[in-house]
C-alpha cells in the first residue's frame, strides 16, 4: 500500500508565543505556561496526505520528535484521519538543532520502512528554519521540492508539483519516493469533528527511544547538533509611542499632518 | 585559537542572469570578516551567461569567482547545484559559507549543509567574529536576539535575507581570479525543473521606496487589503506586508517583509492592521519614523512605533484615502 509518512511538531501556540520572551536579567527563557499546538504548517501537510489516501486508500502516519506531552498532537492528527502515530521520545533527543532533528526524524522513516511520499510543513512557527524537510531528504537519499503549492499525482511513480518562488513559481517534476515541504496555499486543512475524536481514543501511539532507534546518543540531541547558542539578550524598545487622539476624522487629519511633516505628502 | 585560513565562500544567486542584490551585499559583509580572519574571499556563481558579473563581484570584495558556466546550470536545480557545490567545498573547504534567503537559497542551503553534515543558522539579522574566530551569528527570537556558533563543523553555514547588509561600495582597482568549473555535471534527474514561471512585480519597489506601507491580519478582507494597497498609490509607497496577508492570499510572498523576507529601511513606515510580530519587525527596525494602525491599544505593535493610531482599520484607511485626496486636491487648487 501506498505509504506516506507526515512529519509534524508541536509547537508553543503561535497565538501566546508573544509571551516567550528573554529575561534581560538572567538572559534565558521567562517560565511561562504556553500550549502547545501541532505546527499550523503540519496541518496543510496532513490536509494533503489525507486527501491523497482518499483517492488511493495510501496508509497515513504521522511521525513527531518530542517530550511524551507531544504525543497529544499526534492524537489530534489521528483524530483528523491519520492511521498510525509516532512519536521519537528520549531525554537524549533534548536541545536539537535542525540537523540533530532532521536526523533524528529521518532514522524514524528509515524505521518505519518502505515509505513512498514525506511531508512536511515549510517551516515551524516558533525555529522557522525551513531545513528539516530538506536536510531529511538528503539523509534519506529522496529528491525533494520545497514550498509546494499543489501537488498533482501522475501516477504511482511521480508527481508534477507547483511550488512557490518571488515573483512567480517552479514547476517541477519529482520521481517517488520523494519528500516535498509545503505552503499554506496547498489546501484547506479539516476541521476535526466528533466521530474522529471518538474514533482515535482507540488509536494508540507508538513511542520509539533512542534504543528503539539504534542510534548513538552522541548524533541526537543537543551532542549531536552542530550549531549551539551562546547568548541570548533581550532587545530594549528605543521608540515611545505617541497616540493620535481624537475622532476618526481628527485621527486622520493628525495623521496626514505626520506623512507632510515626514515629507510623504 | 590558531588562526584558519580557509576562504569565506558565498553562493552566489541570480535570476534570468540578473545577479541579486542579496549577493553582492553577502560578499560585501564576507569581505568584512574575511579581513578580521585574514582570509580570502570566494563566490560560487552558477547559471548560463553568467560571465559578466565576476567583475562585479571583484569589486564587491571577491577575491575568486568559481564560475560555473554551462547550460544546464541555466536554471537552479537541487541535485546538480547541490552535487556540484559539495564537491567544490570538499575540495577547497571553505570555513564559512553564506547563502542568500530567497527561494533558491533556502532549499539549496540545507541541502548542501545536510551533505556536509554542518549546521546552518536560518536568516541572520548580523554576522561577526567573536574572540575564538568562530562566526557569530544573530538571529531574532522571543522578543530579544539569540547568538548561535558552529564550533566544531564547517563550513558554518548561515543564510541572510536581501537587505540585512547595504549595497558595498564597488572598488573597481581590486583584482581577482576567476577560475572556470566544467562538467560533466551530476546526471541523476531524479527531479527535474519544467519550467520557471516569473510574473512582472507590481508597485514600487520596496528596497528603495522612501515610504513602505506594510498591511497585516488586521485588512479583514480582500476589500480591507486594496484598500490598502490603494493608499500605497496614493501615498507613492511601497506596499508590504505580514506573514498572515500572504497566507490570506491578498499579497505576494516576495512583498513579506521580515526576518524571512525583506528587510526595508524607508523614511517612513506605516503598519496597518498588524500585530508586532518580531519576525516582520525587524525587518523595518531601520526605519526612521514607524506609525501603526491597530483597533487593540494594547497590540504590542504600540511599543515598537513612534506614532499610534487605535481605530479599526478598514473605517480608518476609508476616511484617510478621503482625507488625503480632498488635501491633495487643495494643493493643487493652491498652486
Amino acid at each position: 500500500m501506498f505509504k506516506i509518512v507526515v512529519c509534524v511538531k508541536a509547537v508553543p501556540d503561535p497565538k501566546e508565543a508573544c509571551n516567550l520572551k528573554i529575561d534581560p536579567v538572567t538572559k534565558t527563557l521567562l517560565r511561562c505556561d504556553v500550549s502547545m499546538v501541532l505546527n499550523p504548517l503540519d496541518k496543510h501537510a496532513l490536509e494533503a496526505a489525507l486527501q491523497i489516501k482518499a483517492e488511493t486508500e495510501a496508509h497515513v502516519c504521522v511521525l513527531s520528535m518530542g517530550p511524551p506531552e507531544a504525543g497529544s498532537i499526534l492524537k489530534e492528527c489521528m483524530a483528523l484521519g491519520a492511521d498510525e502515530g509516532i512519536l521519537l521520545s528520549d531525554p537524549c533527543f533534548g536541545g536539537a538543532d535542525a540537523y540533530a532533528t532532521a536526523y533524528t526524524l529521518a532514522t524514524g522513516v528509515q524505521k518505519i520502512g518502505a515509505v513512498d511520499v514525506v511531508l512536511c510543513g515549510m517551516a515551524s512557527s516558533d525555529g522557522a528554519t525551513e531545513w528539516v524537510g530538506p536536510e531529511m531528504a538528503i539523509m534519506l537519499d529522496l529528491p525533494v521540492v520545497t514550498m509546494a503549492q499543489e501537488i498533482s499525482m501522475l501516477d504511482g511513480e511521480s508527481w508534477e508539483v507547483k511550488a512557490a518562488r518571488e515573483n512567480g513559481y517552479r514547476r517541477m517534476r519529482v520521481r517517488l519516493p520523494a519528500l516535498l515541504t509545503v505552503t499554506r496555499d496547498l489546501n484547506t486543512p479539516r476541521a476535526l469533528s466528533f466521530s474522529g475524536i471518538i474514533k482515535a481514543r482507540k488509536k494508540v501511539i507508538t513511542q520509539w527511544s533512542l534504543k528503539d532507534l539504534g542510534v548513538p546518543a552522541e548524533k541526537v540531541g543537543i551532542k549531536g547538533s552542530p550549531t549551539i547558542v551562546t547568548e541570548m539578550c533581550a532587545v530594549e524598545n528605543t521608540r515611545k509611542v505617541e497616540f493620535l487622539e481624537g475622532t476618526r476624522e481628527e485621527k486622520a487629519e493628525l495623521l496626514i499632518q505626520k506623512l507632510v511633516e515626514g515629507g510623504v505628502l | 585559537m590558531k588562526k584558519d585560513n580557509n576562504p569565506i565562500w558565498v553562493l552566489a544567486d541570480q535570476e534570468n542572469c540578473n545577479l541579486l542584490a542579496v549577493t553582492s551585499q553577502l560578499v560585501g559583509q564576507a569581505r568584512i570578516l574575511a579581513d578580521v580572519l585574514e582570509t580570502s574571499v570566494e563566490v560560487v556563481l552558477l547559471g548560463d551567461g553568467v560571465q559578466t558579473h565576476s567583475e562585479k563581484l571583484i569589486a564587491a570584495g571577491a577575491d575568486r569567482i568559481y564560475m560555473g558556466n554551462d547550460p544546464e546550470l541555466a536554471t537552479y536545480h537541487p541535485e546538480i547545484y547541490t552535487d556540484l557545490i559539495v564537491k567544490l567545498a570538499k575540495e577547497h573547504k571553505p570555513q564559512i559559507m553564506l547563502v542568500g534567503s530567497t527561494s533558491t537559497g533556502r532549499e539549496l542551503a540545507p541541502l548542501v549543509a545536510a551533505r556536509l553534515k554542518t549546521g546552518l543558522t536560518a536568516h541572520c539579522i548580523d554576522l561577526g567574529i567573536n574572540q575564538e574566530l568562530l562566526l557569530e551569528q544573530k538571529i531574532p527570537a522571543y522578543g530579544g536576539e539569540i547568538t548561535i556558533v558552529c564550533p566544531d563543523k564547517r563550513p558554518q553555514m548561515a543564510t541572510v535575507a536581501q537587505g540585512v547588509f547595504s549595497d558595498p561600495p564597488p572598488d573597481e582597482g581590486r583584482r581577482g581570479d576567476v577560475v572556470s568549473i566544467q562538467g560533466p555535471f551530476l546526471s541523476s534527474r531524479r527531479v527535474q525543473t519544467l519550467e520557471v514561471v516569473m510574473e512582472e512585480p507590481a508597485g514600487i519597489p520596496l528596497d528603495t521606496a522612501s515610504c513602505v506601507l506594510a498591511g497585516g491580519a488586521g485588512a479583514g478582507d480582500l476589500n480591507g487589503w486594496k484598500q490598502i494597497a490603494e493608499l500605497a498609490t496614493v501615498l507613492n509607497a511601497g506596499l508590504g506586508c505580514t506573514r498572515p496577508a500572504v497566507d490570506e492570499g491578498w499579497a505576494e510572498l516576495e512583498t513579506m517583509i521580515g526576518q524571512s523576507g525583506k528587510m526595508v529601511s524607508p523614511d517612513t513606515y506605516l503598519g496597518i492592521g498588524l500585530s508586532g510580530e518580531q519576525q516582520h519587525m525587524v525587518g523595518v527596525a531601520g526605519a526612521k519614523v514607524m506609525i501603526a494602525i491597530n483597533s487593540d491599544k494594547k497590540s504590542p505593535v504600540f511599543d515598537q512605533v513612534d506614532v499610534g493610531i487605535v481605530d479599526d482599520c478598514q473605517a480608518f484607511v476609508a476616511v484617510l484615502l478621503e482625507k488625503i485626496r480632498q488635501y491633495k486636491k487643495q494643493q493643487v487648487s493652491c498652486q
